[in-house]
């Protein structure tokens, strides 16, 4: 469904990525690992579409469309999702109308009338449900007042609402106490299936023990420098990313020498 | 000067006439503001207090002048039918500056709510509208002035001691001619002792091809313990002028919302002179402009604490699209003696283009150690993280850029104590952003 090659993106003329390359089909979790600084969240932002980054190269294909072509909302309408690190409050724009304003953004794409009333209030229930969230919380403006684990419950909450085909979770974990990171994860996996995937990007293994990944990549300096499977999460728990760093630029010193 | 003169020679020269359509108090200082008129150079644009506002030009097109009380053909049913739905209220409809008040409409009131036109209260008590007529207003305002100098008739609503009017007073003035008109207006409002009420007033212009000028004073005095709020909503039209200035004054204990929106207009400056006379008042001064194309919208406030432990709460925000321009200046002096004051002030302000301009200009001037004050002034655009945000869940940059926008003004529409109205203000401001005529004015144009 994604494959990325070669991509190149910088923001404020300074080139965050430098030639990532990466490949997901349905029903994969793939998991993004990497030290602060790293450009995860710049990935992350970069295949979504946040138009301060510009992409200097390479190129990404969503289900065979040209995905960095795409403005974000047909990015969102095709099936991306984002979950984001720092999920943006909103004063005085409600959750409820936030989402029925994206459902039927939706729906117009799909040339399919708005929801009906019922329906919608219905769906938000149910979505509600997957995360536990409040029902106070969709009354209250986008994310404002919310603490940090309800901000991430409400990203997880929305994925739920959008039914994407791919979401990329930015350190969805951060931040969360075990009994948020269980709630957090467990929905992730009720919205799990065949026919979608996710991208989990964190800094730590611990949200693996919940969310299996199939594919674990580690992303450093702009670019993806090891791949592997769960066992690399692992590994990387025990050694730290210093041994990523000394091997990675061990290996460039060795090169320019 | 020139655009004076030509009010100046039509009082000079038909000063009689005005006089014999108005009233004895009314007439009584209608000299002394042509003197201040005439001694006087109007303000010139740039001037302290009038960055923005160019009243010679304002008052400059061949405006007519209706002094002769001619009944104006206006298609008044409706408006009539658009304003009356909107909320539960006791509705007056105004054509121009022609006062009509129905017995129906006086029969509704309560017991000890009065509204009568100035020239009757002026024929019927004039003892009582000698005594506020003009004693808040000062005629050294130029706004004032002409006003004095040109009124014929206005409106007054009194509302005795420890009496409540439940439902609000709406009043929807529309301005409607076949040629250029100034509607000269005024409002005297007397809120006594331990009384209660809530006015709103609509300003439409109907005639949307036409200069039009609506040129008002309302001067309010809130008596000890009594409870007001005063709702203005402007929406007009492009070439629609609008000088105003209220003047409020509260006694002891008195708590005051005076809230200025304005939603559709063209050149529009509307001044709040507010004072505390008597201690524990509070007083939250509200309001919103939505301009785009070539409108402007310009507010001047003073807010003046001269007496101990009153409360004051302002609040400003504009939001301002392709060439308009929003200003905003903003005064609170409090006084040597006005121990324990709290007065808050804060304009807030959305730029959408690189050729919408904003002014803002806070001014305290506070005299004494004892007080709890603060202002604060921001000019921002839309948070292109918000846009994103969004936008990454699917709305389009229009559709999130018009939530955004709405969400800007939700506070000061909060604010907003007419649950009714709260709810419809909502949706005239999405409409607004969103380009649609609002309210009447959509419903007015399936008529045509
Ligand atoms: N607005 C910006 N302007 C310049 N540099 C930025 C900006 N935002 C992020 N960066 C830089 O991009 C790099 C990658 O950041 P980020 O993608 O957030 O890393 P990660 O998510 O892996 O921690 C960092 O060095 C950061 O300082
Ligand atoms: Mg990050």
């Amino acid at each position: 469904m994604l494959k990325v090659k070669e991509l190149r993106a910088e923001i404020n003329g300074k080139e965050i990525l430098k030639g990532v390359n990466l490949e997901v089909r349905p029903g994969e979790v793939h998991a993004i690992m990497g030290p602060n600084g790293a450009g995860k969240s710049t990935l992350s932002m970069v295949l979504s579409g946040n138009p301060a980054y510009t992409v200097t190269g390479g190129e990404a294909e969503f289900y065979g469309k040209d995905l960095l072509a795409m403005p974000p909302e047909v990015r969102s309408h095709e099936g991306l999702f984002l979950g984001f690190q720092y999920p943006v409050e909103i004063p005085g724009v409600s959750m409820v109308n936030f989402m029925r304003a994206a459902i039927n953004a939706k729906r117009e794409y799909f040339h399919e009338p708005p929801m009906s009333a019922t329906d919608f209030l219905k769906m938000m229930r149910e979505k509600r449900a997957v995360v536990e969230l409040d029902t106070k919380l969709a009354s209250r403006s986008v994310n404002e007042g919310f603490s940090g684990g309800e901000k991430k419950r409400n990203e997880i909450f929305q994925m739920a609402v959008l039914e994407p085909r791919l979401s990329i979770l930015d350190e969805t974990d951060s931040g969360l106490d075990i009994d948020a990171l269980r709630i957090v994860a467990e929905g992730v996996n009720k919205l799990k299936s065949a026919d979608n995937a996710t991208i989990v990007i964190t800094h730590y293994q611990r949200l693996l023990d919940y969310i299996k990944p199939d594919f674990v990549h580690i992303l450093y300096k702009g670019r993806i420098v090891m791949t592997g499977g769960p066992e690399l999460a692992l590994e990387l728990e025990e050694r730290g990313y210093d041994w990523i760093r000394n091997q990675i630029d061990g290996e460039n010193e060795g090169k320019e020498a | 000067m020139e655009a004076l003169k030509q009010y100046l020679d039509l009082y000079t020269a038909h000063r009689d006439l005005i006089d014999s359509h108005s009233c004895a108090p009314l007439n009584l200082l209608r000299d002394e503001a042509f003197r201040e008129l005439a001694e006087h150079p109007l303000p010139r644009k740039g001037s302290e207090n009038y960055e923005a506002t160019d009243i010679a030009e304002m008052i400059s097109p061949d405006f007519g002048l209706n002094i002769a009380d001619v009944p104006l053909e206006v298609n008044r049913a409706c408006t009539f039918r658009c304003a009356a739905p909107l909320i539960q209220s006791h509705l007056l409809v105004v054509d121009n500056d022609t006062i009509n008040i129905p017995a129906s409409l006086s029969e509704q009131l309560p017991e000890g709510v009065e509204l009568r036109s100035l020239r009757d209260l002026g024929r019927e008590e004039p003892e009582f509208l000698v005594k506020y007529y003009g004693s808040l207003a000062s005629i050294g305002n130029p706004i004032v002035a002409l006003d004095t100098m040109l009124l014929r008739d206005g409106i007054c609503l009194r509302v005795r001691k420890g009496t409540r009017l439940e439902r609000p007073l709406q009043i929807v003035n529309i301005l409607a001619a076949a040629a250029p008109l100034m509607a000269v207006r005024r409002m005297l409002v007397v809120i006594e002792e331990d009384a209660e009420a809530k006015v709103l007033v609509c300003n439409h212009t109907q005639s949307v091809d036409l200069d039009m000028m609506d040129l008002g004073v309302v001067e309010i005095y809130v008596g000890r313990g009594a409870m007001f709020d005063y709702y203005e909503m402007e929406e007009s039209t492009e070439k629609t002028r609008r000088l105003s200035a209220l003047y409020l004054r509260q006694e002891e204990s008195s708590r005051v919302t005076v809230d200025s929106m304005t939603i559709y207009n063209g050149t529009t400056r509307n001044e709040f002179h507010t004072h505390f006379a008597g201690e524990n008042g509070s007083l939250r001064l509200l309001g919103f402009g939505i301009a785009d194309s070539n409108r402007s919208v310009s507010v001047l406030s003073r807010i003046d604490h001269q007496v101990a432990r009153c409360h004051s709460d302002e609040l400003f925000k504009f939001s301002v699209d392709d060439h308009a321009t929003a200003d905003f200046t903003g005064r609170i002096h409090v006084a040597h003696g006005a121990v324990k004051t709290e007065a808050y002030q804060s304009c807030r302000n959305l730029v959408g283009s690189a050729e919408a301009k904003v002014n803002s200009k806070p001014q305290l001037e506070i005299y004494n150690d004892d007080v709890k004050c603060s202002h604060g002034s921001a000019i921002g655009q839309l948070d292109p993280l918000q846009l994103f945000y969004m936008r990454t869940r699917g709305l389009d940059e229009a559709a999130a850029t018009l939530l955004l926008k709405q969400a800007f003004m939700a506070d000061v529409i909060e604010g907003v104590e007419i649950p009714t109205l709260r709810e419809r203000l909502h949706t005239i401001v999405e409409q607004r952003f969103a380009g649609t005529p609002t309210g009447c004015l959509s419903n007015c144009a399936a008529h045509e």
